[in-house]
């Protein structure tokens, strides 16, 4: 019993941080700042996700060659910069990373 | 690298087919990179709750990818659970790990405007960190294909569809799946996903600028509790690139991206 509140209030907040806003900013016009705010979105969100997993792959700062995830993920943005193209940038970014930390490990 | 850009292979560059089915398909295969990064994750999940001293039944473990479907969620869950945390704690716990797809939907909102509820109560749903990172990407490209959600659609149930069957995986293998099957380094796909979406939107000074607020933020706030720390760093980077919109006085003029460098 236990296990069914927890699923359904899980559920429920979840849900309700992912559809709300879906639902309701589609029918209200956004005023001009907040729309051209949301732009930041993406990169804001998805470095705020990247740089930790790179830099602090245990929870503490490892700005060091030790650290494959920091070298695997240099390696993918100079690719990401220099070719634009998604795919090379997953494929040379995990063979630096595997490479690396075979190489350190 | 001058020959690479033949391959130039966005996600949207290989959207040729603007029908129903091939933005599906597409938004499918702009999703695998993801997938292989989920893997692991799911599976993990799927193990770590169903074992240890007080485990989810099997059932909830299942119940939980089914409805719930917030994967860095699921675990702070199944560990709370484990630790012996109350229900209403772990629900609140729950609430603020996810927080921040509030921000992905809101973003999303003004390309979903069109559609109907039959289509925003199951893409909201489904919203996830990866089918936000491909998808944005598809809505904000301006071709003007009329089945962009078509493509959405497809991340996102390839990413449900992954999600249930891996934590099938876990459960039932339970302490079968070693130990240390997150550390094989397979997670690390998404990160240099992300890195290759991030990268080419990364063309103004203020998208700089955000991203170096926000980068830097997360370091900073790592240490905050439910990943409070990404949802902090994620507002102080969207502040700081509208601010430098707003106040920069070149920030009409792109930073010098790859490709105008080499045409020179």
């Amino acid at each position: 019993m236990n296990e069914f509140w927890l699923i359904l209030g899980m559920t429920a907040v979840t849900f309700g941080v992912r559809y709300p806003v879906l639902a309701l900013v589609g029918q209200i016009e956004l005023p001009e700042p907040v729309f051209r705010a949301l732009k930041y979105v993406p990169v804001a969100v998805l470095t705020a996700i990247v740089v930790p997993a790179v830099l602090m792959p245990d929870d503490e700062l490892a700005i060091s060659l030790q650290n494959a995830e920091m070298i695997g993920a240099i390696v993918a943005v100079l690719v990401a910069w220099r070719t634009r193209s998604l795919l090379w940038t997953i494929v040379i970014g995990m063979a630096a990373f595997y490479a690396w930390r075979l190489l350190v490990g | 690298m001058t020959q690479s850009h033949t391959f130039g292979s966005t996600p949207m560059a290989q959207t040729q087919d603007y029908s129903r089915r091939g933005e599906f398909i597409a938004g499918m295969k702009a999703t695998i990179p993801l997938i292989v990064g989920a893997i692991p994750f799911g599976i993990v999940f799927g193990a770590v709750a169903v074992t240890g001293d007080r485990p989810l039944s099997p059932e909830a473990a299942m119940g939980m990818s089914l409805f719930v479907f917030a994967g860095s969620a699921q675990f702070i869950g199944a560990g709370l659970f484990a630790g012996g945390v109350g229900t209403a704690l772990i629900v609140f716990t729950t609430f603020i790990v996810n927080l921040r797809h509030a921000l992905y939907s809101a973003s999303l909102a003004p390309y979903m405007k069109h559609l109907s509820q039959k289509w925003l109560l199951p893409l909201g749903f489904w919203l996830t960190d990866e089918t936000y990172a491909v998808t944005i990407g598809r809505y904000t490209n301006r071709d003007r294909s009329p089945y962009k959600h078509w493509y959405h659609l497809g991340s996102a149930v390839l990413m449900y569809t992954n999600w249930q069957i891996c934590t099938l995986i876990g459960v039932v293998a339970g302490q079968a799946v070693p130990d240390d099957a997150a550390e094989w380094g397979l997670e690390f796909a998404m990160v240099v996903t992300f890195i290759g979406i991030i990268v080419p939107l990364i063309r103004t000074r203020p998208m700089v600028v955000a991203a170096v607020v926000a980068g830097l933020s997360a370091l900073l706030f790592n240490g905050l509790e439910n990943q409070m720390g990404l949802m902090v760093a994620s507002v102080l980077g969207i502040i700081a690139g509208y601010v430098a919109e707003q106040t920069l006085p070149a920030s009409s003029q792109p930073v010098e991206t790859a490709e105008e460098a080499s045409h020179e």
